[in-house]
């Protein structure tokens, strides 16, 4: 009723006179063995984002409507979704963008489905505890003051830092579909991040961990996963990257054997 | 496990399709390329019967001559210059993902720029072989 109150008030900004059928996944896990698709029909506005249907339909047609939402400005990364069958931010694509319809809205592609629109996220926290995405210092010195760090030492890594696990990338990830245990790509992006960081040691620590088949050299440079970033984050180039470092770590340590890593 | 899966009564766990690249372009676009890697070793195998051909002589080389003549043959290879073709343009492409940072530890370049060396000299290339091929060389 509120939503209802809201356009009331908002007058003919963005009201196009029609409507558009969403075709969302539904998925009981008391009563379902698998989803299937429900069909709602939802007025096609030039000022709402797929979210906002959804809202609607949550609303005004089926409160039983599951799905993650919070800050509805691309930030917090919690309505990822896949809109025909890509993934996408809802709350960054325009309703418009994907008329005239219908719109087929699932849960994330490559993830455990819980309820509805709603994927099990505990795998994803996993990997990304698993790249100790945290910085390392081999001294145990313990700073009395910050780390000082360069602008130009900043830019190194800032692009990876921009992450906002919304997962967009598993979904995109073939790799991630066919082997779960495939650490993927904002997983390395994020261990790449902290390899780059002036202020971090740890990268020899991380490359024992990730120079593993299931870690870097399961990517096979697709690249998706950077298509669909909404933070333009670019994982692929951030394992490619990972890759050569650790190639050249490798060589170095068969030259200089004495050498520390 | 967490408290709040004791209490939950099922999920459902997706399983892909063995025709997964079929679903979008880019997918199928990057089984084309990884694809195209078997066309361009056989390309590979060519160049190496030719140049052994050239070093048993005469007779040798019009055999492989005749051998390159079989319509089939023109066919094949027509088909595998495509996919080198294709597969080192996206090798091209693949420059700004990988060879950018290293350089200036940066990703400073625009993509088109970083991949434009590889082009260029592509062309060049092909100019020099087709003065070459007219007899203008």
């Amino acid at each position: 009723m509120e939503t209802s109150s809201t356009n009331a008030q908002s007058g003919a900004i963005g009201i196009l006179d029609e409507t558009i059928v969403l075709e969302i996944a539904r998925f009981h896990p008391e009563k379902d063995t698998e989803p299937s698709y429900d069909s709602f029909e939802v007025p096609l506005r030039s000022d709402w984002m797929v979210l906002d249907a959804l809202n609607y339909v949550k609303d005004h047609l089926d409160g039983s409507l599951a799905y993650r939402w919070s800050c509805r400005m691309g930030i917090c990364g919690s309505c990822g979704m896949m809109v025909n069958g890509v993934p996408r931010l809802t709350c960054e694509t325009l309703l418009t963008s994907v008329a005239p319809g219908p719109v087929r809205i699932g849960p994330l592609d490559h993830f455990t489905v819980v309820k509805d629109l709603v994927i099990e996220m505990d795998e994803f926290m996993g990997k990304l505890q698993k790249v100790r995405p945290w910085i390392v210092r081999k001294d145990n010195y313990q700073p009395k003051r910050e780390f000082i760090q360069t602008p130009a030492q900043l830019e190194v890594f800032k692009q990876y830092s921009l992450c906002i696990n919304c997962m967009l990338c598993y979904a995109a990830c073939p790799v991630f579909g066919l082997d779960p245990s495939f650490t993927g790509p904002a997983a390395l992006a994020l261990a790449e991040r902290y390899n780059l960081d002036s202020r971090d040691q740890g990268a020899a620590e991380r490359t024992d961990i990730l120079s593993q088949h299931d870690g870097i050299w399961d990517c096979t440079v697709i690249g998706e996963c950077s298509e669909v970033c909404p933070k333009h984050v670019d994982p692929s180039m951030a394992i490619q990257q990972y890759k050569i470092d650790a190639t050249k770590d490798w060589f170095k340590t068969w030259l200089m054997p004495w050498g520390n890593k | 496990m967490p408290q709040y899966k004791v209490y939950q009564p099922a999920t459902y766990r997706p399983r892909m399709s063995p025709y997964w690249f079929f679903d979008r372009w880019p997918y199928l676009k990057f089984m084309i390329r990884e694809t195209s890697s078997v066309f361009a070793a056989y390309w590979a195998v060519v160049m190496l019967a030719q140049i052994r051909s050239i070093r048993h002589g005469a007779w040798a080389y019009a055999r492989f001559e005749h051998w390159l003549s079989n319509p089939l043959i023109i066919i094949l290879n027509a088909v595998a210059l495509l996919f080198v073709a294709f597969h080192a343009v996206t090798w091209f492409m693949l420059v700004p993902r990988v060879f950018v940072r290293q350089m200036t530890g940066s990703g400073a370049i625009p993509d088109e720029l970083a991949a434009a060396p590889n082009f260029g000299a592509w062309i060049v290339a092909s100019i020099v072989v087709g003065l070459f091929l007219v007899g203008a060389i």
